[in-house]
């Protein structure tokens, strides 16, 4: 068998694809988001496409399942949450088609809002739940998740973590096993869920949890690792299992057992308290919630786990050696010089950067709630780009509720909101509507930049191009927005690198009082049409005409630095000539040059 | 015995594509490998880190403290931000080249530009690989990740794979010549 090196994503989608599965869906999301991008590559085969959401991806699945092909829906953590209405019901439903339901967490927030332990959803909706440690286990529980999800009648979760999904390791390919298509059924008593219907299914589900327990006790995926009769326990999942083998394994050689759990909903009651019967001493180590712990704890068995390891971040083999043996790392090197801090940036040519440096001038006027993007990163100094955060579509609809307690408070500045044109098709649209209808005094702003940028540029409905590579119609934002009925003389479409169009936009949305939609419309620098276009364009300093008053480091370009008093484009290959330092540029020392 | 190499830089400079090369020549030295990427915000420009071990048997994908054998930095002062992670005897393998964060650009945060000559005074093995340089003179700056990829290959002397043909499999088409050329000059840096 052909022997590849894939991440944790790569191997869900070569699992998905050797299982038979035939439609995905998914909303990109760090770190799910190569999923589906890899399960496109198998286009002949496998119907892709990014759904507006993770609710709709996980229906565009449910629908398949009853159309009676295996299909697979990807998210990150907090995608989950926006797609938990389907999942609680698609669990009493069950499925024709197999389904995998794979959610991505993210301990330590590399790159998410929070760091949720989704574990506890497979809990809560019954859903069996499988956690591979490593790319190999990725493709064999992916597909073994589809037996299950057949022969238990329900979808499976197949739970992720950041460092599963990234990571790289070696995997032997197999083929794909073509499954066909069960042909459509009408069955109002399964897919109809009247209450009439739901009390019956529920009754259902809650029988299959009692075999699929059964089949927890048995199955490969949970297996006891070394001499049974150890005394030294150590019950894990997921990649803290790696780091509990590196750390137990070096302390104890071979006086300690492992209890490798791969189904962890319903978890193997019989296999913990046979497992545990002999130790003297029963670990637990996980990331996140003391999930097992609890679990454990449950069948009266005394552990340690949470009372030593921490429940935030993501661990490593050196945290797990630190909290359960108080071993401190071995001792590297010193020195006295720091480096300087690196948080990610707007690039150079960024269009957010011209609409946060608008919004600055007009600070003491209004007050900015932000969203998810990259945009996100214009809330640090010195663009200071707005105040909140909270989940996709936030930012106009919480925009909303502040604007109400501002008018009681007497407080008179404007609110504002903002998203970019992949978070709007998301989830802002239905916020926009409520901002319209109910004549709140809120400026939506939607930063439209043609593409998802953040998670790498995926295409959304805006784009004229789908995840397949099919020509398709953009979506027009403008029509969406005017079809709210909102007053089309409260309507702005601007350039954000145009300072001066950005600034009459923002005057004129302050001086309404009611709804105001701005749409800061430019493509983002990285793509690739973009970057073509813009070959040899770049913008230099003349040192004659600069005085070195650093107006143009208000922006924080990262093309741009000071050197010896005057300001200099350092790197001509990102800078894209937007002119927008050139606009701040008091002495007009700064021109845009090349063809 | 297993081996943990850091290779840090700066999004945008090539250190994922470097230690995917990288992993698939060790599969074929018939290593046990695993490779740890975060990639997501830190694309815009922020620290990257990517992680690969190497041996017999790999459990843990990451590197903790003081448990890397070989730090490789695509820029100077990623390698000193990373140092709490080279073990002792470890080497770094350092280009140095200067990419200033928005800290230091607009914030006024001093960025240490001795912080190689640092290192060494403070015992450490630094191998200094000039590798944009290199790549620069070669005809583009980009196949700096390359020349690097050549000076690690050297250091962890790990000849006996056809690394020159692996980097081909990789490197765009038309920029395969220049690469070649980049790993070749690395090799021979050390």
């Amino acid at each position: 068998m052909k022997k590849m090196i894939l991440t944790g994503d790569e191997a869900v989608a070569r699992g998905a694809w050797e299982a038979g599965c035939k439609v995905a869906a998914a909303y990109p999301g760090t770190p799910s988001t190569e999923i589906l991008e890899n399960i496109a590559l198998y286009k002949d085969d496998i119907y892709s496409q990014w759904a507006c959401n993770e609710k709709v991806a996980v229906e565009i699945v449910c629908g398949a399942s009853i159309g009676g092909a295996r299909a697979l829906a990807a998210m990150k953590h907090v995608g989950l949450n926006v797609a938990a209405d389907p999942l609680f019901t698609e669990s009493y439903v069950g499925v024709t088609g197999g389904v995998v339901i794979v959610t991505s967490d993210d301990p330590g927030c590399h790159s998410s809002q929070n760091e949720q332990d989704n574990r506890h959803y497979a809990v809560a909706a019954k859903l069996p739940m499988l956690e591979p440690s490593d790319s190999a286990e990725c493709k064999d529980f992916t597909k073994i998740a589809y037996e299950i999800s057949e022969e238990f009648d329900t979808p499976v979760l197949l739970r992720m973590t950041t460092r599963i999904c990234h990571s790289k390791g070696i995997v032997e390919l197999g083929e794909r096993e073509e499954i066909p298509i069960v042909p459509y059924k009408r069955r109002a008593d399964k897919y109809v869920m009247l209450p009439a219907y739901a009390r019956v299914r529920h009754a259902n589900k809650e029988r299959r949890l009692a075999e699929m327990e059964d089949y927890s006790n048995k199955c490969h995926m949970n297996r006891i690792i070394g001499d049974e009769g150890a005394k030294i326990g150590v019950i894990s999942s997921g990649i803290s299992y790696q780091y509990a083998r590196e750390v137990f394994d070096e302390k104890f050689g071979d006086k300690v057992k492992y209890l490798k759990l791969g189904f962890t909903n319903p978890m193997p009651r019989d296999m913990i308290k046979y497992f545990a019967a002999d130790c003297d001493e029963v670990y637990i180590v996980e990331e996140g919630d003391g999930f097992i712990q609890a679990a454990v704890e449950r069948l009266g068995i005394k552990c340690i786990g949470k009372q030593k390891i921490t429940p935030l971040g993501e661990l490593n083999s050196e945290i797990v050696r630190r909290s359960f043996f108080g071993k401190g790392p071995a001792e590297g090197y010193k020195t006295d010089v720091q480096a300087p801090p690196r948080p990610p940036v707007l690039c150079a040519g960024c269009p957010h950067r011209g609409f946060f440096h608008a919004l600055k001038k007009h600070k003491k006027d209004i007050v900015v709630f932000g969203d998810i993007g990259c945009y996100t990163l214009g809330c640090n100094s010195p663009l200071d780009g707005f105040d909140t955060t909270i989940c996709m579509g936030a930012g106009f609809s919480a925009a909303l509720g502040a604007s109400r307690a501002f008018e009681m408070a007497g407080d008179g500045r404007k609110l504002f909101g903002l998203m970019g044109d992949s978070t709007f098709f998301h989830s802002g649209i239905t916020g926009l509507i409520d901002i319209i209808h109910s004549k709140a005094n809120v400026c939506a702003c939607i930063l439209d930049n043609s593409i998802t940028a953040m998670t790498g540029h995926q295409e959304n409905p805006g784009t004229e191009r789908d995840l397949m590579g099919n020509e398709v119609p953009a979506m027009s934002i403008d029509k969406i927005v005017l079809a709210t009925g909102l007053d089309p003389e409260h309507f702005v479409v601007v350039d954000p690198v145009d300072q001066k169009g950005m600034d009459a936009a923002v005057k004129a949305a302050v001086a309404v009082k009611g709804p105001f939609v701005i749409i800061a419309r430019r493509p983002c620098a990285l793509l690739k049409e973009f970057i073509a276009a813009n070959k040899g364009i770049h913008c230099e300093v003349n040192k004659e005409k600069c005085v070195g008053c650093t107006a143009c480091m208000s922006i924080a370009c990262p093309a741009m630095a000071m050197k010896d008093g005057k300001a200099e484009i350092v790197d001509t290959d990102s800078c894209t000539g937007c002119t927008l330092c050139a606009q701040l540029c008091p002495k007009g020392a700064i021109e845009r040059v090349g063809v | 015995m297993v081996k943990s190499i850091l290779l840090v830089g700066v999004g945008g400079q090539g250190t994922i594509l470097t230690s995917k090369i990288l992993a698939a020549g060790l599969v074929e030295l018939g290593h046990d490998v695993k490779m740890s990427e975060i990639h997501g915000m830190s694309q815009r420009g922020g620290s990257v880190v990517t992680q690969v071990r190497y041996g017999d048997k790999v459990y843990a994908p990451g590197i903790g403290d003081a448990e890397a054998d070989v730090i490789v930095a695509f820029e100077k002062v990623e390698a000193l931000r990373m140092l709490p992670s080279l073990k002792k005897e470890g080497v770094v393998v350092a280009d140095e080249r200067e990419i200033y964060p928005v800290s230091v650009l607009a914030g006024g945060a001093h960025y240490p530009s001795d912080a190689l000559e640092k290192m060494k005074e403070a015992g450490v093995d630094v191998r200094v690989i000039p590798a944009s340089k290199k790549a620069e003179e070669l005809g583009n700056m980009r196949a700096q990740n390359i020349c690097l990829l050549g000076a690690l290959v050297k250091v962890l002397g790990l000849e006996g794979v056809d690394w020159r043909s692996l980097v081909a499999q990789y490197v765009p088409a038309k920029a395969k010549e220049l690469n070649l050329k980049a790993f070749d000059a690395g090799f021979e840096m050390v």
